[in-house]
C-alpha cells in the first residue's frame, strides 16, 4: 500500500509535475523569445536562415532514412553509414572530374538543348554514386555483419565502428582519396534567384541582390526535389512492393517472417543496399551544396542524421524526415543567432530534451510499424 | 587474526612483481621513454575501461559518455595543478574543492528530501537538483576565493616537492569527484531511457563536452585552457608509480564492490530489471550509483592522463575516440576485470607501439587501416571477447557469469 504525502503543497507538486514542466517552459520560452525577436528584427535574414536550414535538413533526411531503416530491421546503430555517405561524395567527385560523366549526354547529342542534357548528366552522376554505395554496403553487410547475426549485439556494433575506421583511413591513403581537402567541381553551374518585397528575379554575377530579399539557388531546388522524390520512391518500395512487405515483416518479427518463407538474410542485405544508396545520393547533394570533399566529411553529418532519426522516432520513415528537418533548422538557426561553434552542442542538447519529453522520439509511438 | 586467502597473496605478489619489474627496467633504461609513455597511457586507459566495464559490463547500461567524464576530470585536474605551478596560487584547488564538497552535500540533502516525496517525476526532481546545485556552486566559488590565500601560504610552508605532490593527488581525486557529480546530474533524467537511447544520450554528452572545451577560453572564460589551441604548461607529474597505485586501488575497489551486496544488486539489474525490482532492489538507485562510480573512475583517469604529456587538446576527447574504451571492454570480455586490464595494455601496446614499429617506412598511415582489420578479425573469431567471463582467482566472485545477451533478447521477444 502506498503512503500518501502529508503536505498538501507537496501533493500538488507531485500531482501536477509542475517543477518538471516549469523547467521545460523556461527553456521553451527562452527559445521562442529569441526566435521571435530574430523574426521581428530582420524577417528576411530569419527566412534566409530557414531556407538554408531546409537545404541542410533535406540532405540529413536522406542519411537519416538509411539509419532508421537499418536500425528498424537489425537493431544495429550502423556507425559506418556516415562513411558510406563520404564514399558517395568521393565517387561523384571522381566521376565528374576524371570521367566527365556529367557531360556524357551533351557529348553524345551535341544538338540537344543544354538544360535537359545537363539535368540528365547530373542525374547520371547521382545514380552512379548510389549504385557504388549500394554495392559497397552490400559487400560490408556480407563480410562484416552477416556472420555476427547470432552473436551479441555489441559485437556487430564494434564491427560497425571498425568498418567506419577502415573506410575513413583507407580512404585517407594517398592512392585512394588522399588525406587532403579537395575542392569539388559541381556538375552544373550555380544560378541564384531572389524573392522579396522588390519582386522576383535572377541574380547576375557581380551584382548585389536587393535588400530584404531571400536568396535561393538552383542547388536548393535540386536538393529539395531530389530528396522528396527519393523519399517518395522509398515510401513506395516499403509500402507497395513485395520486398517492402518482406522488410516490414522482418522488422516486425524476424523468426516468424522466416517461418512464412521470407529469406530474411536477403531482405536485410537489400535494406542495407537501399539505405546506402540514399546515403550515396546525400553525399553527392552535400558535396554540391558545400563544395569540398575530404575523408572525414561523413562523421559529423552522419552523426547529425543519426540524431535526427532518433529525434523523429527511430524505425519510422516519416519520423526520420521530420527529425532531419528539425535538425537542419536547429543547426542553422543556432549558428545564426546563438553561437556558431556551439551549434553541435545545441543540436545534441535538443536530442536530450526531446528524449526526455518523448522517450521514443516524435513519431515513435504513432508509427508503431517499423522499417 | 583474520585468515588471508591464498589467491589474495598470489595477487599481491604478482602486482608487486609487475611494479618492480617495470620500474627496474625503466630505471635501467631498457624501457625507453617511448614505451614508458605507452605503458602510462595503457594504465590510464585501463582505469577508464574499468569504469565503463562497471557501467556496461556489470550493470548493463550501454554508455558512450565515458570520454566526456574523462575530459571533465582531465581539465579539472589540469587546471588545479596549472594554477599551482604556473600562477603559484591554490585558488583552483580551493574553489574546486568547495564545489565538490558543497555539491555533494546538497545532492545528499536533496536526495533525503526527495526520497520522502512519493511519486515525484524525474524531471521535477532534476529541476530541483539543478537549481540547488547551481546555488551551491555559486557559494563554493565565493568561499573558495576567500580561503585561497591562507591555503596558498600554508602549502608554501611545506617543501616545494611535497606541496606539489599533495596538490597533484588532490587534483586527481577532485577531477574524479567533479566528473562523478556531473554524471549524477546528467544521469538522473537519462537513466530512465532504454538501453540504446541511453547510449545515444551519453554520446551526445561527449559531443557537448568536446564543443564546450573547444570554446573553453571564449565561452567558459578559462583563459588558461586556450580552447581549441590546446592547454599547455601542465606539470608532467604522472609516472609509473602513480599509475600503478591508482590502477591497483581501482582493481581492488571494483573487486570488493562486486563482492559486496551492492555488487550483487548491480549485477542482478544487468540480468533482469523486472526480477531485480521484484526482489526489492532499488533499480534507479543502483543504476545511478554505478554510473557515478564509473564516471568517477573516468574522471580520475583523466586527471592522470593530463599529467602524462603535460598537454591537453579537445580533439583527444572527440566522440570518435570515445569508442576506444568500448572496444577495449568488448575485446577483453564484457564483465571481466582481468580481460579489461589485459585488453587495455594489449590495445595500447599493439596500436601505439607495435604497429608504429612494424609498419615499414612510408606505410605509417596504414596503422589505422590495419587496426580495423584486426578488430574485424577479432570480432568474427571471438565475438565474446578474449577472456569471455574468465577472471583470475583473486577477482572471481560469486557473481554469476554474463549470460548470452543475444539469447536473452530472443527470450524476451518470445515472451512479448
Amino acid at each position: 500500500m502506498e503512503r500518501k504525502n502529508q503536505n498538501p503543497i507537496i501533493q500538488w507538486i507531485v500531482k501536477t509535475k509542475i517543477l518538471g514542466i516549469l523547467f521545460f517552459v523556461v527553456i521553451g520560452a527562452f527559445v521562442i523569445y529569441a526566435l521571435g525577436q530574430a523574426l521581428t528584427n530582420n524577417p528576411s535574414l530569419f527566412l534566409q536562415q530557414v531556407v538554408n536550414g531546409l537545404q541542410l535538413g533535406f540532405v540529413y533526411a536522406l542519411i537519416a532514412l538509411g539509419y532508421t531503416m537499418i536500425y528498424g530491421i537489425v537493431r544495429l546503430i550502423n556507425f559506418a553509414h556516415g562513411d558510406v555517405f563520404m564514399v558517395g561524395a568521393f565517387t561523384s567527385f571522381f566521376t565528374i572530374s576524371r570521367f566527365n560523366l556529367h557531360l556524357w549526354f551533351q557529348n553524345l547529342f551535341p544538338s540537344f538543348p543544354a538544360m535537359p542534357a545537363q539535368i540528365i548528366g547530373a542525374i547520371t552522376v547521382v545514380l552512379a554514386s548510389m549504385a557504388i554505395c549500394a554495392l559497397l554496403a552490400f559487400t560490408i553487410e556480407k563480410i562484416a555483419y552477416k556472420p555476427l547475426r547470432e552473436a551479441p549485439r555489441i559485437s556487430a556494433l564494434i564491427t560497425a565502428i571498425g568498418i567506419s575506421f577502415f573506410l575513413e583511413y583507407f580512404g585517407a591513403l594517398n592512392f585512394v582519396f588522399t588525406p587532403n581537402y579537395i575542392t569539388y567541381k559541381r556538375p552544373f553551374e550555380v544560378k541564384s534567384w531572389f524573392i522579396g518585397p522588390s519582386g522576383f528575379g535572377t541574380i547576375e554575377s557581380g551584382v548585389t541582390s536587393p535588400s530584404n530579399s531571400i536568396i535561393f539557388s538552383n542547388i536548393f531546388v535540386i536538393i529539395v526535389l531530389a530528396s522528396l522524390s527519393l523519399l517518395l520512391v522509398l515510401q513506395y518500395i516499403v509500402k507497395r512492393t513485395k520486398i517492402g512487405k518482406a522488410m516490414r515483416a522482418v522488422a516486425y518479427d524476424k523468426p516468424t517472417a522466416r517461418l512464412m518463407g521470407i529469406n530474411s538474410d536477403a531482405v536485410i542485405s537489400i535494406t542495407f543496399a537501399l539505405g546506402a544508396a540514399l546515403a550515396g545520393a546525400a553525399g553527392v547533394l552535400y558535396a554540391i551544396a558545400y563544395p569540398q570533399v575530404y575523408f572525414t566529411m561523413g562523421i559529423i553529418p552522419g552523426m547529425k542524421a543519426f540524431v535526427a532519426a532518433v529525434v523523429g522516432g527511430i524505425g519510422s520513415i516519416p519520423g526520420a524526415f521530420i527529425g532531419a528537418l528539425i535538425m537542419g533548422q536547429a543547426e542553422t538557426l543556432s549558428a545564426a543567432y546563438i553561437s556558431t561553434p556551439m551549434r553541435d552542442a545545441i543540436a545534441f542538447s535538443l536530442l536530450v530534451i526531446v528524449l526526455l519529453i518523448r522517450p521514443k522520439g516524435i513519431m515513435g509511438e504513432i508509427a508503431s510499424e517499423k522499417v | 587474526m583474520k585468515k588471508i586467502n591464498k589467491s589474495t597473496i598470489f595477487f599481491l605478489i604478482g602486482a608487486a612483481l609487475v611494479y618492480v619489474i617495470v620500474q627496474t627496467l625503466a630505471s635501467l633504461k631498457i624501457i625507453n621513454t617511448f614505451w614508458e609513455t605507452i605503458l602510462l597511457l595503457a594504465g590510464v586507459m585501463a582505469i577508464v575501461s574499468l569504469g565503463l566495464n562497471l557501467i556496461y559490463g556489470f550493470n548493463g547500461q550501454f554508455s558512450l559518455g565515458q570520454y566526456g567524464f574523462y575530459a571533465i576530470g582531465a581539465y579539472t585536474a589540469a587546471d588545479i595543478t596549472y594554477r599551482w605551478t604556473q600562477l603559484h596560487s591554490a585558488e583552483g584547488l580551493t574553489v574546486v574543492f568547495f564545489i565538490a564538497i558543497l555539491t555533494a552535500i546538497t545532492i545528499v540533502v536533496v536526495q533525503k528530501a526527495v526520497s520522502k516525496i512519493r511519486g515525484l517525476d524525474t524531471l521535477s526532481a532534476f529541476a530541483m537538483y539543478l537549481a540547488v546545485v547551481l546555488a551551491a556552486i555559486f557559494a563554493a566559488v565565493k568561499l573558495g576565493q576567500l580561503v585561497a590565500n591562507p591555503i596558498t601560504a600554508l602549502l608554501n610552508l611545506l617543501p616545494a616537492k611535497t606541496a606539489q605532490m599533495i596538490v597533484y593527488v588532490i587534483a586527481i581525486i577532485l577531477g574524479g569527484a567533479i566528473a562523478a557529480e556531473v554524471s549524477f546530474l546528467y544521469g538522473l533524467p537519462i537513466l530512465t531511457l532504454g538501453s540504446d537511447y541511453f547510449g545515444i544520450a551519453t554520446l551526445g554528452f561527449t559531443i557537448i563536452v568536446k564543443v564546450l572545451l573547444d570554446n573553453s577560453d571564449t565561452m567558459l572564460g578559462f583563459q588558461e585552457m586556450k580552447g581549441a589551441r590546446g592547454m599547455i604548461g601542465i606539470p608532467k607529474l604522472t609516472n609509473w608509480t602513480w599509475i600503478f597505485i591508482f590502477l591497483f586501488l581501482t582493481i581492488v575497489f571494483i573487486r570488493n564492490l562486486l563482492n559486496s551486496s551492492y555488487g550483487r544488486a548491480i549485477v542482478s539489474i544487468r540480468e533482469d530489471e523486472t526480477a531485480a525490482t521484484s526482489m526489492g532492489i532499488n533499480v534507479p538507485f543502483y543504476k545511478t550509483i554505478t554510473f557515478v562510480i564509473g564516471s568517477f573512475l573516468a574522471g580520475m583517469a583523466g586527471g592522470l592522463y593530463a599529467h602524462v604529456n603535460g598537454f591537453l587538446h579537445p580533439n583527444t576527447f572527440s566522440f570518435v575516440k570515445s569508442f576506444d574504451p568500448l572496444i577495449i571492454v568488448v575485446f577483453g570480455g564484457l564483465g571481466s576485470v582481468t580481460g579489461t586490464v589485459t585488453a587495455s595494455f594489449g590495445w595500447a601496446l599493439v596500436l601505439e607501439g607495435v604497429l608504429r614499429l612494424v609498419l615499414p617506412d612510408g606505410f605509417e598511415t596504414w596503422r589505422y587501416v590495419v587496426y580495423p582489420i584486426l578488430l574485424l578479425i577479432m570480432m568474427l573469431l571471438k565475438p565474446n571477447g578474449l577472456f569471455g567471463n574468465y577472471e583470475i582467482p583473486f577477482i572471481r566472485s560469486i557473481v554469476p557469469p554474463l549470460k548470452d545477451k543475444a539469447n536473452n533478447e530472443k527470450k524476451s521477444e518470445e515472451v512479448a
